[in-house]
């Protein structure tokens, strides 16, 4: 198949982007829409100009690493995938696809398609754990968990921090990311002790980075690919109201 | 109080301001219809409402003292309600400066896109109605404390009933999405629970319907 | 050189016991001035970095990814092996240390094996303390199942996201350590070199992959966590950053390189389906639990596998392996679909595959359960292929999935170069010749969580040197070299892209160094790689500059090094004349086509000396001797 890409160049974080168009030929519906860009490459290598940046490592959806807008949908028009796990039969031949980075402040562009995320590796630091010291630990049936809640628990801790959710949130909030985190340990007795300090910390440190407030679109929820569900905000709200609550008494 | 400043400082927290206020006003709305439709029971009726509202806590209070208060109440509500949104409005702005060359709407809802806008022209509609209903400045059969003459009067008039429509209409699609959000917000909301939904729609059109039904009415004659 | 592996005496169950009490300990006071560089932020390195920074010391944590988070243990499906025996079905942590010996074809340390089953306890509690969600029975405890060949059930996991969630947790662990400041994190850098003073390591030199910059790092230790060097074959399950760079470039520096062409290729992968192909997709080896794998008994069958009766498939794992069936070791199901497919049994478009089927699982758990246990396993694999594999069977083939080889290290986990430790699939670990499923996540945590902690304060109590060396000459010579490589890469602007060198070099190594291997293919790949190298030399084309974000660079840097590691490779594959594990000579085969072991010649570990590019590597040998196993040939039957 071929196919017409916009593709969103920016030399680096200072330089202004824009939009550059490239035709793609003999594309193999079986391709991934990663090796289709592979492919696209390996042309303007020959051609002597440098090839498009955008991150990736695993290939199969999980690091979190990859990342871009397909035609205004963060990792492209199907549901509960990535972009590495998007496939080129989903694409009709000779369709034009505009491909972007995330665009957030808190995002700024590194270079083409490629963004800065550290703001998500620092609102986990500021309470996104459950401490507990190297060996200090009491033997693991000790604690027994419903299995409801464990796989809750799972169910919010399957986030691979892509940031998707706030490419696709209108207020580019990183609220769905912020809940995923604050739900998988809030569902766990080992993460209460800390739970109403670390909702709060989160939630500032959210707003400390330049993200946007929440003001429940659920577009994050539909742009997830691991569907994380925007319960897990309504999750978050009452923590933060527990916590503030407390805070008073 | 380490913990509440943080709250009130962070975006969720002028988010329950929000939720807060919204859901007051909603309790205004709802009241207020509930007065209108006495329109459907006669001027004695809804004259004697109106008058009753001003006389409420006498002989304690003087003529409209309890109605100031919860005017104060409304303008309060109204006040925070715009401030927070003006103030989140201009977070999340700041946090996408470029926009997407395809934006594909993967958000909820016409509702939830239109909350801003939708807001904006209800209040713009809260002033004309005031100059309207209220006082009259608007109005060109207005007779001072004879509430029933000038809603007739006045929705007799196309033009001022379709403003009112339209008007009405945006709250509708506001409360939809603002009621179900104002539950998530203050963390009521469970997909698994999903009644909110459906409440916040049930609302909206109960409110709709219950607002329009008295100016059309009036506009088809039946009641005049 | 000095490969005395430091295995404390008395008996194998009080070894490591009594070591740690052995083990100098550093005063809390001086923790605070000692600095330790740890590169890697996998299960390995994130784990440590976390541990070390608890005890005091301070530490600085590099990672090329643009987070700590994505470090390819992020990718490990099936499961963690521990011997809580939580089920009562027997297991115990000697049955453990046996068995991962037995798995390893008898070609790793003991005393570190059993020191590795012991450790797998407080490796489960660690990690449910932090918070991993582990799968859970009705009554709220651990959940278990049996994984990769094991007969009782000792692995743990996390649905099909076990490496994810514990390394969550690491990472989180991390985080924490990080916020309070006790840890530097550094993101998109790349280690380069490691710079040796007077004999012993004092720091490292890093590029900053955004800006370029190539900065220097003293420290009092340095800790190589960098994972293994599956990408010499371009295509495999491993994530595209992969690569050998950071042990290969330790061992130009003068640390041993062991056991190279111990190399494990998985059974369970999806085939392939055109040149574009970038990587690999690995189904993780738990489904061989509930799938019968099977092939057409005809050559070149056209029929779909539906209409196919069971009278005309042959389930070849089942007939040959009666005991064992499907759930043979993976060296073993991986030779014996490579067999059937060079026979002409192989299946799909490309005939590159053999079936695993769920038809009989689902018949008889129901379609329900086996959604439960393997659904995001379906997805991915229906995401891939298009096909839904509870309609049809799954098409699977083996492909390169880890490195068992790695840099030689003692007791305790320290390389022939004082101060330079290597830890988690970096090193040439504890699994001999083959690893079994489920103990790579548990060995990189030992490692990172149990063992390192305890071991390098050993080491770091008896530093003399102050850490303000950086202006010392030998890192201003290492960042130059550094800095040469680097322009030269820019500098050839040939016409060949890097990829398509990486292409061919792996298709060389997986034909004639990979599943099966011969005397003469062996010295083909001696023969070719250095011209390919030469070639690479003078035709890739890198573009762009070397002071901004290049990824070009990054991966035409990494390349290099494949280049140069893939001559060793071949060359330790070609010393070992014998089969063993994952190490498959077609010369060493019993008549029923079974690795056959020479124990008189080989029961050692090679590990190589680097003299120059273009020379001859130098090999010594650590002879393995065996006092609790003994030596047997694996039989599966
Ligand atoms: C698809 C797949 C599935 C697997 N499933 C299982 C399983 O079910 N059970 C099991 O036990 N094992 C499994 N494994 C094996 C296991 O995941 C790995 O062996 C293990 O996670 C390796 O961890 P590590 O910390 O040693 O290295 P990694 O997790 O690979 O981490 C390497 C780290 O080093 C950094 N790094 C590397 N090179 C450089 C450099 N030059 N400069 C700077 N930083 C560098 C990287 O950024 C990364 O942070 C699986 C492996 C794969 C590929
Ligand atoms: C469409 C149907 C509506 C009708 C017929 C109507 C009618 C009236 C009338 C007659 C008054 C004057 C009452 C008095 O002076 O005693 C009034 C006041 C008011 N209305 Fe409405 N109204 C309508 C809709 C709304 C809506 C949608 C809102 C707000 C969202 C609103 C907000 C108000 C307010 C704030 C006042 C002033 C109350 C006060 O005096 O304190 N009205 N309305
Ligand atoms: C006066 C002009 C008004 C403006 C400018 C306004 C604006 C807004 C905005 C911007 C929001 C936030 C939507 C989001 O979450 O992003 C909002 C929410 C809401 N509004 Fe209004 N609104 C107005 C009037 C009203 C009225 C009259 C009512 C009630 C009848 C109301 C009820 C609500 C509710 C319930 C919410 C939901 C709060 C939440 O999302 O948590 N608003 N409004
Ligand atoms: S919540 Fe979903 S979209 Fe957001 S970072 Fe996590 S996985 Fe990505
Ligand atoms: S889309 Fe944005 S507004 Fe909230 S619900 Fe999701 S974060
Ligand atoms: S590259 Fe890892 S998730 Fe896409």
């Amino acid at each position: 198949m071929r196919l017409t890409l916009h593709v969103w160049r920016q030399g680096g974080p200072k330089q202004t982007g824009a939009f550059k168009r490239y035709e793609a030929n003999d594309i193999s519906e079986h391709m991934s829409f990663l090796e289709m860009l592979d492919v696209v490459n390996e042309q303007l290598i020959k051609t002597g100009e440098e090839p498009i940046a955008f991150e990736h490592d695993c290939r199969e959806g999980i690091c979190g690493s990859c990342g871009m807008v397909v035609n205004g949908v963060p990792h492209g028009p199907k549901d509960a995938i990535t972009v590495c796990q998007l496939h080129m039969r989903t694409f009709a031949d000779g369709q034009e696809i505009f491909i972007e980075p995330w665009r957030a402040s808190a995002f700024p562009v590194i270079k083409d398609l490629v963004v800065d995320r550290s703001a998500f590796d620092r609102i986990i630091q500021t309470g996104g754990f459950i401490s507990v010291r190297t060996g200090s630990a009491p033997d693991a049936n000790t604690v027994p968990i419903p299995k409801v809640a464990a796989d809750a628990a799972m169910d919010a801790a399957a986030c691979i921090g892509c940031g998707a959710c706030v490419a696709a949130c209108p207020n580019a909030s990183a609220m769905l990311f912020t809940a995923a985190k604050v739900t998988h340990l809030g569902l766990l007795p080992q993460g209460q002790p800390e739970r109403l300090e670390r909702v709060t910390k989160m939630v500032a440190q959210a707003d400390i980075e330049g993200f946007g407030y929440c003001s429940n679109h659920g577009a994050c929820e539909t742009a997830c690919p691991k569907e994380i569900s925007i319960d897990c905000i309504a999750q978050l709200n009452r923590d933060l109201l527990t916590a503030s609550a407390r805070g008073v008494l | 109080m380490r913990r509440l400043l943080a709250f009130i400082k962070s975006s969720v927290g002028k988010k329950f301001a929000m939720a807060v206020s919204g859901l007051l006003l909603l309790g205004f709305v709802v009241a207020h219809m509930a007065g209108n439709l006495k329109v459907f029971q006669g001027a004695e009726k809804l004259n004697g409402y109106a008058e009753f509202l001003r006389e409420v806590g006498a002989p304690i209070f003087g003529h409209g003292e309890i109605l100031w208060i919860f005017r104060a109440g409304l303008i309060l509500a109204v006040a925070v309600h715009i401030v927070s949104a003006i103030q989140l409005t201009a977070q999340a702005k700041a946090a996408r400066p470029i926009a997407y060359r395809r934006s594909v709407h993967l958000e909820d809802s016409y509702a939830s896109r239109t909350m801003r806008w939708g807001g904006v022209i209800i209040a713009a509609f809260i002033v004309y109605h005031l100059l309207h209903l209220t006082w009259g400045t608007v109005h060109n059969e207005f007779v001072t404390g004879d509430v029933y003459h000038n809603m007739i009067t006045g929705f007799q008039v196309l033009p001022v009933t379709l403003a009112y429509t339209v008007a009405t209409g945006f709250l509708g699609f506001h409360l939809y999405h603002g009621v179900w959000s104002a539950l998530q917000t203050l963390g009521i909301n469970h997909s698994r629970l999903n009644g909110a939904r459906l409440m916040s729609a049930g609302v909206a059109i109960v409110i709709v319907v219950g607002y329009l039904s008295a100016p059309f009415a009036i506009l088809f004659g039946v009641v005049e | 050189m000095d490969l005395r592996a430091g295995v404390p005496p008395g008996p194998i169950q009080d070894k490591w016991q009594r070591h740690r009490f052995e083990l100098k300990l550093v005063n809390p006071s001086n923790k605070r001035k000692l600095e330790v560089l740890v590169v890697g932020s996998g299960l390995a390195g994130a784990s440590a970095a976390a541990s070390l920074a608890e005890l005091g010391y301070r530490v600085k944590c590099f990672c090329f990814q643009d987070s700590a988070r994505r470090a390819h243990s992020i990718a490990a499906q099936g499961g963690i092996n521990a011997a809580k025996n939580y089920q009562n079905d027997g297991d115990s942590v000697y049955r453990l240390f046996y068995d991962t010996i037995k798995g390893g074809d008898f070609r790793s340390r003991e005393a570190n094996v059993h020191r590795l089953a012991e450790i797998s306890l407080n490796i489960i509690d660690q990690c449910a303390a932090q918070g991993v969600p582990f799968a859970r029975e009705y009554g709220g405890h651990l959940a278990n199942r049996s994984f990769g060949g094991a007969q009782v059930s000792r692995t743990f996991y996390a649905r099909g996201q076990t490496g994810q969630q514990l390394l969550l947790g690491a990472y989180q662990a991390l985080s924490k350590q990080i916020g309070l400041g006790a840890v530097q994190m550094f993101p998109r850098t790349e280690f380069l070199d490691v710079v040796v003073i007077d004999g012993t390591a004092r720091g490292i030199v890093t590029r900053n992959l955004v800006t370029g910059k190539v900065e220097t790092h003293a420290g009092h230790a340095v800790v190589l966590a960098t994972g293994g060097y599956s990408n010499v074959f371009y295509l495999s399950t491993n994530a595209k950053g992969c690569n050998v760079t950071a042990t290969w470039r330790a061992h130009r520096r003068g640390a041993a390189f062991a056991n190279p062409c111990f190399t494990q290729i998985h059974p369970t992968c999806i085939p392939h389906s055109g040149d574009y192909q970038s990587k690999l997709t690995l189904m993780s080896e738990s489904l061989r639990n509930d799938g019968r794998i099977w092939v057409p008994q005809a050559n070149g069958e056209t029929r779909r596998a539906r209409d196919i009766p069971d009278a005309e498939r042959d389930y070849y794992l089942e007939r040959i392996y009666p005991s064992f069936g499907n759930l043979v070791p993976r060296d073993v199901a991986s030779r014996r679909a490579k067999e059937v497919v060079d026979g002409g049994q192989g299946i799909g478009e490309l005939r590159n595959g053999v079936y695993l089927d769920f038809r009989d699982a689902i018949n008889r758990l129901g379609e329900q359960t086996i959604a439960e246990r393997y659904g995001n396993l379906f997805d991915i694999y229906q995401q891939i292929t298009g096909e839904n594999p509870s309609d049809v069977p799954m098409r699977i083939y083996p492909a390169p999935h880890y490195t068992m080889g790695g840099l030689w290290v003692d007791y305790n986990l320290m390389s022939n170069i004082p101060g330079l430790f290597v830890i988690g699939e970096a090193n040439f670990s504890d699994h001999g010749a083959n690893r079994l499923g489920a103990s790579a996540l548990m060995q990189g945590l030992a490692d990172g969580y149990f063992v390192l902690p305890y071991t390098i304060g050993d080491y770091l109590a008896q530093v003399k040197f102050e850490n303000d060396d950086v202006g010392h000459a030998a890192f201003a010579d290492t960042v130059k070299q550094v800095q040469e490589k680097t322009k030269r890469l820019l500098n050839v602007n040939g016409t060949r892209s890097v990829d398509d060198f990486h292409r061919e070099l792996g298709q060389l190594m997986w034909n004639h160094c990979g599943m099966s291997r011969t005397a003469s293919g062996l010295r083909e790949v001696l023969k070719t790689v250095p011209e390919l190298r030469e070639r690479f030399w003078r035709e890739v084309r890198v573009l762009g500059n070397g002071d901004d974000f290049n990824q070009s660079l990054e991966k035409a840097g990494r390349v290099a090094d494949f280049f140069e590691f893939a001559e060793l490779m071949a060359r330790d594959a070609l010393e070992r004349h014998e089969s063993c594990g994952g190490h498959f000579r077609e010369e060493h085969a019993t008549a029923d086509g079974e690795a056959l072991r020479d124990d008189e010649n080989f029961a050692h570990v090679s590990a190589w000396e680097f003299t120059g590019v273009d020379k001859d590597p130098v090999l010594h040998r650590e002879q393995l001797e065996f006092e609790y196993v003994h030596l047997t040939q694996r039989s599966y039957k």
